[in-house]
């Protein structure tokens, strides 16, 4: 058996696979596939103070490899997650993560003021990095001096495991990872989606109501590596990799990489049991390659 | 109704006209039951182009046979390659997804009305009607009478009525020009085609107070109702029209 489990400080995953945040639903969604408790972790969807009903349709363009999105965070508010979601994920015998989101800083601290008396929710992250939403969103991934601000405030009121979801809309990323660790993140994760755009030249309109939109997918994976190579050589904290991920093979590519854990999205639109599957290809490959601890390839390439 | 991912084989690839074809699937173990309205999502394999999964309407479903149908219209790469599949080859698919139609009332007279390739989820609802005791009437518009698809199936199961637009057969014009809609009173509108030709069957419905239920086609990436994106406006807020649809009645929207 070869060890796979890894920690964020005192946070025990029992594996480093986990679901990335919009793309996993409430987890509820999965039962049909596989055993969610199976995984290391999963990350809920957006949640924000209010309820938010998103952007307008078409929120969805398919390119090449990949997807743009422009869904804008509709969920129902923290009243109804604490109401109504918080029973049921509380049962999943896996790690729950929260991704936060606001507009304002305040709307970030209010927030995870509350998910932090959320006894079985050990961790959020803090999503800086949405590019579909008017006001705040990306522009605290997106301006250092925003960035550290909200991440400060957050951490006077967070107690538990603070991940910081960072943004590839950025010139030098290394400088918010550090930004983030220097303010007390517990973690950082990245990357998420690339700022894109499709136009239909059938309708010659553009293809998302939005105009702009989040890429993702397989075609944005080598950006998204070499924003996890470079973080990971830059700081201390664990490095969460995301982008792309649609099998072992590139995860893999990210352990080697720097990544202590990875997060799977849009390759779970696909298939949904996709995770299990990396899960045991990761598990094949460590096994053939002789290791007995998956922290022995972290960051290999680097040594 | 669990939700599965499987590999399925082509039993029969059937083309109908140039743009039409007819694929005919069956697993290797029982098929799971499915409702007339829901729909699959299909994998299509060999270009970054069809990244995402198809999603199509079950046409018919053989339970005895142990295969089901789709009925696709080639509209673009996913389709243009699907058309290419032959008996024997595997697609994976995940399914049964979305809700379904609804039953009517005992002695309710109901029309089904569909168009170009929405008529596909109706031959399955038309056959599951006769099995609860129901015979619709059936309403299908086509642009020619090329375009005409299925009629004997559809006539085994209701009495059927056509428009053309060219009025090459049937009557000529849309589906909500035919003269069927104002000889009869109709209690019950199951509706699947065009958008433009939802909207003016639904905006027939309203004007006659005739319940009408319409099955959308929203672009979708999941289909399991995790990535929001499938999202149709209605008075209870943005829904999603994989996991809440495809199928709405036309009071739910802000049509
Ligand atoms: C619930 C549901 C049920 C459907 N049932 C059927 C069916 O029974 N038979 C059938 O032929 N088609 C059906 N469709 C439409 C079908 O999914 C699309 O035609 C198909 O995805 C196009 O794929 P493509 O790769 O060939 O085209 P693409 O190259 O992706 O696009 C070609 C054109 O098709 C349009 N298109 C793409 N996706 C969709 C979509 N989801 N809905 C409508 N138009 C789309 C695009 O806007 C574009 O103009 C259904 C769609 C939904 C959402
Ligand atoms: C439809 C969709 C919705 C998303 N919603 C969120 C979200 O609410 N919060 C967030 O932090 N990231 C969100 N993301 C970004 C993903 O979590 C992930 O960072 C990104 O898609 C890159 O990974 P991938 O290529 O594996 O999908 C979303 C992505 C998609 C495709
Ligand atoms: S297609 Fe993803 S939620 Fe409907």
């Amino acid at each position: 058996m070869v060890k796979l489990d890894f920690n964020i400080n005192d946070l025990h995953f029992k594996n480093p696979v986990l679901a990335a945040s919009g793309t996993f639903g409430y987890g509820v969604e999965f039962r049909d596939f596989f055993d969610i408790s199976q995984l290391g972790g999963i990350v809920l969807k957006a949640t924000t103070l209010e309820v938010r009903e998103g952007n307008p349709y078409p929120r969805m363009a398919e390119t090449p490899a990949g997807m743009l999105n422009s869904v804008g965070l509709q969920n129902k508010g923290i009243d109804h997650f604490e109401k109504n979601i918080y029973p049921v994920v509380s049962e999943f015998n896996t790690n729950v993560i929260v991704n936060v989101n606001g507009s304002y800083v305040e709307d970030y601290v209010t927030l995870a003021g509350r998910i932090n008396a959320l006894e079985k929710i050990p961790a959020i992250e803090l999503n800086i990095s949405c590019p579909n939403v008017k006001k705040g969103g990306m522009i605290f991934g997106t301006d250092p001096k925003s960035a550290r601000e909200v991440i400060r405030e957050v951490r006077k009121v967070y107690s538990k495991q603070l991940i910081v979801k960072l943004s590839p809309n950025v010139t030098d990323i290394v400088e918010f990872a550090l930004i983030a660790e220097e303010e007390g993140a517990d973690s950082v994760s990245l990357i998420n989606t690339l700022l894109g755009m499709a136009v239909d030249v059938k309708r010659m309109k553009p293809s998302l109501a939005t105009v702009t939109g989040g890429l993702s997918g397989p075609a944005v994976k080598p950006v998204a590596l070499r924003m996890v190579w470079q973080v990971a050589k830059a700081v201390r904290i664990p490095v969460i990799g995301l982008g792309g991920i649609m099998n072992s093979r590139d995860a893999i590519e990210f352990f080697l990489a720097g990544a202590s854990a990875i997060q799977v999205g849009t390759a779970s639109f696909i298939n949904p049991a996709v995770t299990i599957d990396i899960l045991k290809g990761i598990e094949n490959y460590l096994n053939e390659k002789g290791f007995s601890d998956i922290r022995e390839i972290i960051g290999y390439i680097n040594n | 109704m669990t939700k599965r991912i499987e590999s399925l084989r082509v039993v029969e690839n059937k083309k109908i006209n140039k743009d039409y074809f007819l694929l005919r699937l069956t697993s290797q173990g029982k098929l799971p039951e499915m409702k007339p309205g829901q729909f699959v999502q299909v994998k299509v394999d060999g270009s970054p182009e069809t990244f995402l999964r198809r999603p199509f309407s079950v046409h018919d479903v053989n339970y005895s046979g142990n295969t089901f149908r789709l009925l696709i219209q080639i509209a673009g790469k996913g389709t243009e390659t699907l058309s290419r599949l032959s008996t024997g080859d595997s697609i994976n698919v995940i399914y049964p997804l979305g809700n379904s139609f609804s039953l009517p009332e005992k002695n309710e007279n109901i029309l089904l009305a569909g168009g170009g390739c929405g008529i596909a989820p109706l031959l399955f609802l038309a056959r599951y009607l006769n099995e609860n005791g129901f015979t619709p009437d059936i309403l299908l518009g086509f642009r020619s009478s090329e375009r005409v698809m299925e009629y004997d199936e559809y006539a085994a199961l209701g009495r059927i009525f056509l428009t053309t637009e060219d009025g090459s057969m049937g009557k000529k014009g849309f589906i909500t020009d035919h003269p069927v809609l104002t000889a009869n009173r109709y209690d019950v509108v199951y509706c699947c085609g065009p958008e433009p030709m939802m909207k003016a069957m639904a905006a027939y419905c309203r004007a006659n107070s005739v319940r009408c239920e319409v099955s959308l086609e929203n672009l979708m990436a999941c289909g399991i109702g995790v990535c929001l994106c499938c999202t149709v406006e209605t008075v209870r807020g943005n829904l999603c029209t994989c996991t809440e649809g495809p199928v709405f009645n036309i009071n739910d929207l802000k049509w």
